[in-house]
């Protein structure tokens, strides 16, 4: 896991994050910054509004106050919430990735894997079939699925298979950022640990950053250089993963690093 | 209540027409883009041509010459039916002559002969949005032309060559107008599409059913969509017309018995005539002087 | 030699010569009057007349009687006729609360102030062919006298305490659409979906309100009202600075209160589905406000998951015109298209068998 150390300046930059449904809290107050290449996990509960934070700041959900700016390729800084939809469209396609608990909610399941693998370079303006179907087949490669299931569709995939072909799809325009929901969840444990260990290379790789919600404290330690714990909407204890789980601070962490032990 | 006398010239009152001129206006200020309109019922079922009769109600004037063709031809049933309904409820002119119309409505295909200036084609269309078939929400194809996504509809063009080796899109084959919106030019079979580029003629859509209304001003761009490396191409026919040995031209083909003997002839039924009271002669024709 | 087939013009004068000559019949039998229609097949003129959109018997049995009994040819003649008639504005709203009650309703009180009045119905009848309904009867006619008695609407009682929403507000800024005059434009208030429902085609509503019963799209529903009868209809005239009356309508309105529903604001309270059709029209009615009420999904924060929910699929199917115009238009020639696609498929095979070939011989 190599820090980008040349990139002096955060990529994203979060201010106050709040989020209520109504009465209900969905998350208060959260602060942080998120350096080029590196990987922030977010763990806690159900409930505790780590996914009301991740969908906040992918810009799926429009939060009540606060600010989440994000360095756009252009060097500026922007207030993703004040981008026009045009604007934010673009990036969520191109700059930016979501890999999706549920590979259906990511993946065009009708479509082959070539098309799935292509369509992010096709909705940026790529209009050659040659170099389409080449850099599909190179992205599948890289993901571990063989070339002669380029034209299968995602349906006669494996649960493994399609999240590591959403993988790749999010992955083929070259993003900086990626949100992960949860991304080995539903996964056999077997399944898990290849799929994470592919992950931590692409990451490692390429010099993402990434912003991962889990429940799981072993992806937790595996892929993040850094992690939040959320409790009741508020982030309690925030540090290097490692600090974090072999030292914990918080009694609430303490409790759930410790029953993740005894199992 | 029974007096097709008592209906105003052309069949619409003056009101719904300024309103359908009006989304008319919008269309040509727009091209390819899809302007609602407020359809009326029509006396003829909708998916029939009503889009297209009403931008001809609409737009037709007393001197106006009026030509109707369905796949091509001025005698199909439901051409003739539209063609009659006009003399009947406009008593315009009507020709089946290419040349000399000034409106011509058309269900599935454009003349073969290039359209002048100050002519206007107007075709029947019955599902005006080009994503349809790739996304069935309304609000989410509206979205979609707003800010030009567009990748789904090369994500379709993709899975064609990838499945059969080649696009496999035949007929309302999709395209961008003057650079911007993409379009579906109706059931047209793409050996169509070329025509519809810088034509000279004005060409209205009316989708009576879907509610929309669209243009291609004279002199616009309409480019077919393509990959770079897999063009897109026209049909092509391995022989000419059985009745006036035409070349590039579309063919229908005409099954002669049940011993899989065919013969082509041409779709635009007046394009043929012409060539064959000029003396063009195809393998199964005969010359015009002899009947 | 071979000869195109021509002359479509002459097949459609003689296709509609054999139609006039099959729709009268044989002429031995006397032909039907339209006010025979109006007066015996009244819910088939009601049918025509709802989902035609104009109020004139007159003409919906003269519809029926041209379309051979087809309903929704009929319905379409009435459409096409009503589409060229000028508009000189709109009427105030009906007041259902004042009809003159031909039958009246309620499954959620056993009495209720105006009591309940089964009237004409099928309900409990049983359904035996009776044959002596046919010719004359002699059988003297009942005459009822119109009911004097107030009878207020359910969903009034309900709401006077609470326990009823109050009936949809539109804004004092908000202009009441007009779906024919203007194209439709998704998502849609309310005030347009009642309108597309009741145009909607009978059958479609009454499916899709099924569904809901069985599980796509629940609302727990009960029958608050169904009330049929006639209704004055009033009309502005600005010169005169107060309403006249342009005559009485016969109308089923349907009143559908379903489960309840709060939130930190409003207290619980039952919501509504709303039908109200031309005629007497029970089935639709019932079938309307069942899908209104699921089409309120969005509005209460309901997961939409059915697709009676789903406005833009209910609404973009519900009228049969348009739905049998495009399934009928069909059996249009397609040739052109399908001459493009028959090329295609051969150059597929040729290719699929050289390739074939091309295996074998390796």
């Amino acid at each position: 896991m190599s820090h980008d150390l040349s990139n002096q300046e955060p990529l994203l930059r979060v201010e106050g994050l709040t989020k209520y449904y109504g009465a209900r809290l969905g998350c208060a107050d959260v602060n942080f910054e998120l350096w080029p290449g590196e990987v922030l996990a977010i763990v806690g509960e159900s409930g505790s509004g780590k996914t009301t934070l991740l969908n906040s700041l992918s810009a799926t959900l429009e939060p009540t106050s606060g600010r989440t700016l994000y360095r756009m390729r252009d060097e500026q800084w922007r207030n993703i919430y004040e981008l026009s939809e045009a604007e934010r469209r673009f990036l969520v396609r191109t700059d930016w990735g979501f890999v999706h608990q549920n590979p259906a909610d990511g993946l065009r399941m009708t479509v082959s894997a070539g098309a799935n693998v292509g369509e992010r370079l096709m909705a940026v303006g790529d209009r050659n079939y040659g170099h389409i179907r080449e850099t599909a087949l190179d992205w599948l490669g890289r993901v571990e699925i063989a070339a002669d299931r380029i034209d299968d569709q995602p349906r006669s995939f494996s649960g493994g298979m399609r999240q590591r072909l959403q993988i790749a799809r999010n992955l083929v325009t070259g993003p900086r950022l990626v949100f992960m929901d949860e991304p080995t969840g539903g996964l056999d444990v077997s399944v898990q640990a290849r799929l994470l260990d592919l992950l931590r290379g692409l990451v490692g790789e390429l010099g993402l950053a990434a912003i991962v919600v889990t429940h799981d404290l072993a992806v937790a330690r595996l892929l993040s250089h850094r992690m939040m714990v959320m409790k009741d909407g508020r982030v309690i204890e925030a540090g290097l993963t490692d600090r974090v789980l072999d030292d914990p601070r918080e009694p609430y962490t303490q409790l759930l690093v410790s029953s993740i032990l005894q199992v | 209540m029974n007096a097709v006398a008592s209906y105003n010239f052309a069949y619409l009152d003056e009101q719904t027409k300024r309103m359908i001129r009006r989304a008319i206006l919008k269309a040509i200020a727009i091209p390819g883009y899809q302007v609602p309109f407020s359809s009326r019922e029509m006396p003829m079922p909708y998916g029939w041509g009503t889009g297209g009769v009403q931008v001809t109600a609409s737009i037709i004037g007393p001197d106006d010459v009026l030509k109707v063709i369905d796949q091509g031809a001025d005698d199909t049933t439901n051409a003739v039916s539209i063609r009659a309904f006009f003399a009947k409820v406009a008593q315009v002119a009507t020709t089946t002559h290419t040349a000399d119309a000034t409106i011509i409505q058309t269900r599935h295909r454009i003349p073969e002969k290039a359209l002048g200036e100050g002519q206007i084609l107007v075709y029947q269309v019955p599902i005006p949005e080009p994503l349809r078939f790739l996304e069935p929400r309304e609000t989410e194809t509206r979205k979609m032309h707003a800010l030009e996504e567009y990748g789904l509809m090369h994500v379709k063009l993709y899975e064609d060559i990838a499945r059969h080796g080649r696009i496999a899109t035949t007929y309302a084959y999709p395209v961008k107008v003057e650079g911007r919106y993409v379009m579906d030019p109706s059931p047209t079979p793409k050996f169509d599409n070329p025509k519809m580029h810088m034509s000279a003629a004005l060409q209205l859509f009316g989708a009576g059913r879907e509610h929309r209304i669209y243009a291609v001003p004279p002199w616009t761009e309409v480019v077919s969509l393509d990959f770079e490396d897999h063009p897109f191409e026209i049909q092509h026919f391995e022989e000419p017309c059985a009745l006036c040995g035409a070349e590039q031209v579309y063919l229908d083909e005409v099954i002669l018995n049940d011993r899989g003997g065919h013969m082509y002839v041409c779709s635009d039924t007046d394009n043929c005539e012409e060539r064959r009271e000029a003396g063009h002669v195809g393998s199964l024709g005969v010359k015009e002087a002899a009947e | 030699m071979y000869v195109a087939v021509k002359g479509g013009e002459a097949a459609i004068a003689n296709a509609h010569a054999l139609l006039a000559d099959r729709r009268r019949g044989d002429r031995s039998v006397p032909a039907l009057r339209l006010d025979q229609v109006v007066e015996q097949l009244g819910l088939a003129v009601d049918r025509a007349m709802g989902e035609g959109s104009l109020y004139d018997k007159e003409l919906a049995a003269l519809a029926l009687l041209q379309a051979r009994g087809d309903l929704i040819e009929a319905i379409f003649l009435v459409r096409a006729y009503r589409t060229t008639l000028p508009r000189f504005g709109y009427s105030q709203p009906i007041d259902t609360a004042a009809m003159l009650i031909e039958r009246r309703i309620s499954a959620t009180f056993k009495d209720l102030p105006g009591g309940q009045m089964l009237g004409p119905t099928f309900d409990y009848t049983h359904r035996l062919l009776d044959p002596s309904i046919v010719g004359d009867d002699v059988a003297a006619p009942i005459t009822r006298e119109a009911e004097a008695e107030q009878a207020p609407r359910v969903t009034d009682l309900l709401g006077r305490q609470g326990l009823m929403e109050p009936d949809g507000e539109t804004g004092p800024d908000h202009e009441v659409g007009d779906l024919t005059r203007e194209p439709l434009d998704f998502p849609l208030n309310r005030d347009l979906r009642l309108q597309a429902l009741a145009r909607g085609d009978e059958g479609f509503l009454l499916a899709l309100g099924y569904s809901t019963q069985r599980g796509y799209g629940r609302t727990h529903p009960f029958v608050g009202e169904i009330r049929i009868g006639e209704v004055e209809v009033e009309f502005d005239v600005p010169e005169l600075g107060f309403a006249v009356s342009l005559g009485r309508v016969k109308v089923t309105e349907c009143q559908m209160v379903n489960q309840f529903k709060g939130s930190a604001k409003v207290p619980p309270q039952f919501t509504r589905g709303y039908g109200l059709v031309f005629g007497q029209a029970e089935r639709k009615a019932m079938a309307m406000s069942l899908v209104d009420r699921a089409l309120r999904a969005r509005e209460f924060g309901e997961d939409i998951v059915a697709p009676a929910q789903d406005e833009e699929f209910v609404i973009s199917h519900s009228d049969n015109v348009q739905a049998t115009g495009f399934v009928e238009h069909l059996k249009l020639p397609h040739y052109v298209d399908f001459q493009a696609e028959l090329d295609l498929i051969r150059r597929m095979r040729a290719e699929h068998d050289a390739a074939n070939l091309k295996e074998a011989a390796e």
